[in-house]
């Protein structure tokens, strides 16, 4: 296009004056930051660093990188330095970048308790089938929360420094004991306002017995609902028996009161997998987009409780689970694909930790355990538990997680004792035997009450362990979808940033 | 469009920074004002007590008018308009500093540079900065409040250190309405006081433009002429965003940065997700590019799929991109609400294969800067129906 000669008189001068890209490289050798490794077929190896940042490598990549052969001028090389796999100078800036992601990544740990659980009530008038701890029962003076023991849980609840406090009420069914929850969020509301504080509010509950009285309420207090639904009504009915036989009815009717009422987006559902769920993955999802549902969580069975000892009637291995899961998640993507919006809400989760520099707060999954660090169950006879699942196994008898009573110790004794700290130091999947090396751990969690329950150890075993089955299946799954095609990845990076109404991305334009 | 001409000075004896009138104004505000004498429009009654200069494209004088400094015989500004600000030199040179009816307003703060990027479109020069910093301010103090964005340039800006803080002090004080945008290379903000100092200042609609070329400090090094630079933007980009200041990623695509541009929305997106943008540019061909084009310029065509593979990830992490100085013909329809008018007013043009295009007035056009560099692939759109859609969403 120049004219040659000038062209040619610029380009002397250019090379005068510009360095060229090997004087700005280090000259020093490469060192390895911190990493674990897994390989997968196909002759490729995942790397990820200790804040979740992951890459494929070839296996021979792989191997000149362990090996420090890599040369400085490789895009492996550049992309592995890129993502803080290695560094090759003196700078601490790499570091630095390193720790505040790492800070980043704990930062659910700032503020220490911050879901506090209100059990109001032992009392149900349902006899599900894998319920852990309700009974059927009048007998409201030995299985109800006296209004002195909800006055000091809700002194406990405002001792923990976090800004921001969900108080979440369950049961048995909370609403049989409706007037501890008025007491309880209007102590809360007023201790909120009082420290400067933020207090959201959930009622747990199969919502048969939500009245208009309740509805004003929660209306006005902004309460929202986490409501059950196992899926159509031949599966629910058949969990959630209730004289009637007519638990899904009755729980659709007040649903779409309690939406009149509070909002679309007031009302969540919670679903519980049995052994009657795991040949209907499809019809399940489906179930939550005809009742307007924009999340589903695909859950297995808590292996605790009455559902322990109902194992042989309702439940599976986790193998089983684990292909219901597949086999939900496939429909899940295909309602997302035909322009329906539905989250499912534990790939959400894990997809967040591994695609994002952020941390997140989900209990039964982070390291160290969230058990007393980061919920606290205030149970109606006045003890604390460490986690719903700690209480659910005393309800059986064993008290191991019992942190203390709300009457007879301090603040301080409960949430500053062994209990909780030995629940930390066993839980820190950093150092868990089995986890320390995996190339999943900045991604996963520890469930001490899970390895106690299942393997009678809070530290547990992994190799016959169904949390790392079951989560390490998950992991490998949604990271072989995220690859797959675009499609997948859109509706992933979609979920993982929440609500995205009226997003210009949407799938139309595939 | 011309921002610079000269003339002949008369009774000019040092650099004078007015405001623009062009009726007879008020004695209260002459004092700040520069009359500008176009022959057709102006009555002559001689009143000219109080303007600090008079500015016309005649080549004398009238007798009235004899008494003032001024600057005769300057042609080429027929565009100024009343509330323009201008320089004018002892030795007759004008320049246009802000005009009020742009969207585009920009003070070049600074000459010098602690970089020296491969594609610089502003080559920097070393320059009494500090000795201009009056200046900068009397024009922030003469700018209309109503102005919606101002932006702050260089050379860089940060280079003169507390006077930069001076500068961003007097648009928040005089201009609180205006957004402030300032292009930056980020590393002097690797001091946290620094950078402390500026969120302290706490410009409520500041925005700081930093460019960041690569994943790989040597690779960005390399691209800004300048070792060390990448670790200093980045310790930097954390100090502001400590401090709450907004920022702006900037990457500008040459044959040098786009191949790794993925792998740099991805470290964005891990390592600084809290910028409020990215904005990823389209080469101008001017400036220190002139001296070597084979290194930087590629066909914007031949890097549509790292473009097109970085936008489509930094949208879905939920990061807003903006791509600028890309012809709408050149981009991916999947791109085209990303892209924005971003090329100033004064310096934009549109091909002449242009004039029957469809989508003309959504489309950002060319560089007049860029010496006829161009991407092979402009071609005017027929019809509207197939590119309805893309353009709706916009």
């Amino acid at each position: 296009m120049t004219g040659p000669l000038i062209l040619r008189q610029g380009q002397r001068i250019g090379r005068q004056r510009f360095s060229g890209r090997e004087a700005f490289r280090s000259v020093s050798a490469y060192y390895l930051l911190p990493f674990r490794f897994e390989r997968f077929c196909g002759n490729e190896v995942l790397v990820v660093n200790d804040v979740g940042e992951h890459l494929f490598l070839t296996a021979s990549d792989f191997a000149r990188f362990t090996g420090h052969e890599l040369r400085s001028d490789e895009d492996v090389y550049l992309t592995l330095k890129g993502k803080h796999f290695l560094a090759d100078s003196d700078s601490l800036v790499p570091v630095d970048l390193l720790a505040i992601k790492a800070r980043t990544k704990r930062a659910h740990l700032e503020g220490f308790t911050k879901l506090h659980i209100f059990v109001v009530t032992l009392r149900c008038e349902h006899t599900c089938r894998y319920c852990q701890v309700s009974r059927v029962t009048q007998d409201r003076k030995r299985f109800d929360m006296s209004e002195a023991i909800a006055h000091r849980a809700v002194e406990f609840t405002f001792r923990a420094p976090a800004e921001r406090i969900k108080i979440e009420f369950q049961g048995g069914e909370p609403l049989l004991h409706f007037e501890r929850i008025v007491q309880v969020v209007r102590e809360a509301r007023a201790k909120a306002a009082a420290t400067g504080r933020h207090v959201d509010f959930v009622v747990a509950s199969n919502l048969a017995l939500l009245s208009d009285e309740m509805l004003e309420f929660f209306q006005q207090e902004r309460v929202s609902l986490s409501m059950s639904l196992d899926g159509p009504a031949f599966i629910h009915n058949m969990n959630r028996p209730r004289p009637g036989g007519d638990s899904h009815e009755v729980a659709i009717a007040s649903l779409t009161r309690a939406r009149a009422a509070l909002g679309a987006d007031a009302v969540s559902a919670l679903m519980t997998t049995t052994r009657l769920s795991l040949d209907h993955p499809r019809q399940i999802v489906d179930e939550y987009v005809l009742q307007g549902f924009h999340s589903i969580f695909l859950r297995s069975l808590t292996p605790l409780g009455f559902a322990r000892r109902t194992a042989p009637r309702i439940g599976y291995d986790i193998d089983r689970f684990l292909r219901f899961y597949e086999e939900g998640l496939d429909r899940v993507l295909e309602v997302n694909r035909g322009g329906y919006q539905l989250v499912e809400v534990y790939a959400q989760l894990l997809l967040t930790r591994m695609l994002t520099p952020y941390s997140t707060g989900y209990v039964d999954l982070q390291s160290p355990s969230g058990a007393g660090i980061g919920v606290a169950v205030y149970n109606y006879d006045g003890d604390v538990y460490a986690s719903d699942e700690g209480r659910m196994l005393a309800e059986m008898g064993d008290k191991r997680f019992r942190l203390g009573s709300l009457q007879a110790d301090s603040y301080d004794e409960v949430f500053g004792g062994t209990r909780v700290r030995e629940l930390v130091e066993s839980s820190c999947n950093e150092s868990l035997p089995g986890c320390s090396d995996c190339a999943f751990q900045p991604w996963c969690g520890a469930d001490p009450v899970f390895n106690y329950a299942t393997q009678g150890d809070i530290v547990g075993h992994r190799p016959d362990s169904d949390f790392h089955r079951k989560n390490a299946f998950i992991i490998r799954h949604l990271l072989e979808l995220y690859r797959s095609d675009e499609g997948v990845r859109r509706i992933f990076w979609r979920w993982i940033r929440g609500n995205t109404i009226g997003d210009p991305n949407a799938e139309s334009t595939t | 469009m011309r921002l610079e001409a000269t003339g002949t000075a008369a009774r000019l004896d040092h650099r004078v920074i007015g405001r623009i009138a062009t009726a007879d104004s008020p004695p209260e505000v002459r004092e700040d004002a520069v009359l500008l004498w176009r022959h057709e429009d102006m009555a002559t009654d001689g009143d000219t007590e109080g303007y600090l200069a008079l500015l016309t494209p005649l080549p004398t004088l009238p007798t009235w008018a004899r008494s003032i400094p001024a600057v005769t015989g300057v042609e080429g500004l027929e565009h100024l308009q009343a509330g323009d600000v201008v320089l004018l030199t002892p030795a007759g040179f004008v320049r246009i500093l802000y005009r009020r009816h742009s969207e585009h307003n920009f003070l070049l703060v600074a000459q010098d540079c602690n970089s020296y990027c491969l594609m610089c479109s502003q080559p920097p020069r070393p320059s009494d900065d500090i000795g201009r910093v009056h200046e900068h301010l009397r024009l922030i103090d003469l700018v209309d409040p109503g102005t919606r964005e101002l932006g702050l340039t260089g050379g860089e800006p940060t280079l003169l250190r507390d006077h930069f803080l001076e500068i961003v002090q007097r648009c928040k004080s005089r201009l609180p309405g205006t957004a402030l945008h300032v292009l930056t290379n980020g590393r002097l903000f690797f001091y946290n006081k620094f950078a402390e100092r500026l969120g302290a200042i706490g410009h409520t609609n500041l925005m700081l433009g930093i460019p960041l070329y690569s994943d790989v400090d040597s690779e960005h090094d390399y691209v800004v002429q300048a070792k060390g630079a990448f670790d200093q933007t980045v310790v930097g980009l954390n100090h502001l965003a400590r401090y709450g200041v907004p920022i702006e990623i900037r990457v500008v695509l040459h044959r040098q940065t786009y191949q790794r541009l993925p792998r740099l929305a991805e470290f964005v997106v891990r390592n600084f997700p809290f910028v409020r943008q990215v904005v990823l540019m389209g080469l101008e061909f001017t400036g220190l590019t002139l001296t070597h084009p084979d290194d930087l310029w590629i066909d914007p065509a031949e890097y549509q799929g790292q473009l097109r593979e970085a936008t489509a990830y930094l949208h879905a992490a939920g990061l807003r991109v903006r791509i600028y100085n890309h012809q709408l013909c050149v981009l991916d329809q999947s791109l085209w609400q990303f892209a924005a008018q971003s090329i100033s007013d004064w310096k934009r043009e549109y091909l002449s294969c242009c004039g029957s295009c469809a989508v003309r007035s959504a489309c950002g056009g060319v560089f007049a800067t860029s010496r006829g560099r161009h991407s092979e692939h402009i071609k005017p759109f027929s019809g509207t129906a197939a590119i309805g859609p893309a353009l709706i969403s916009r």
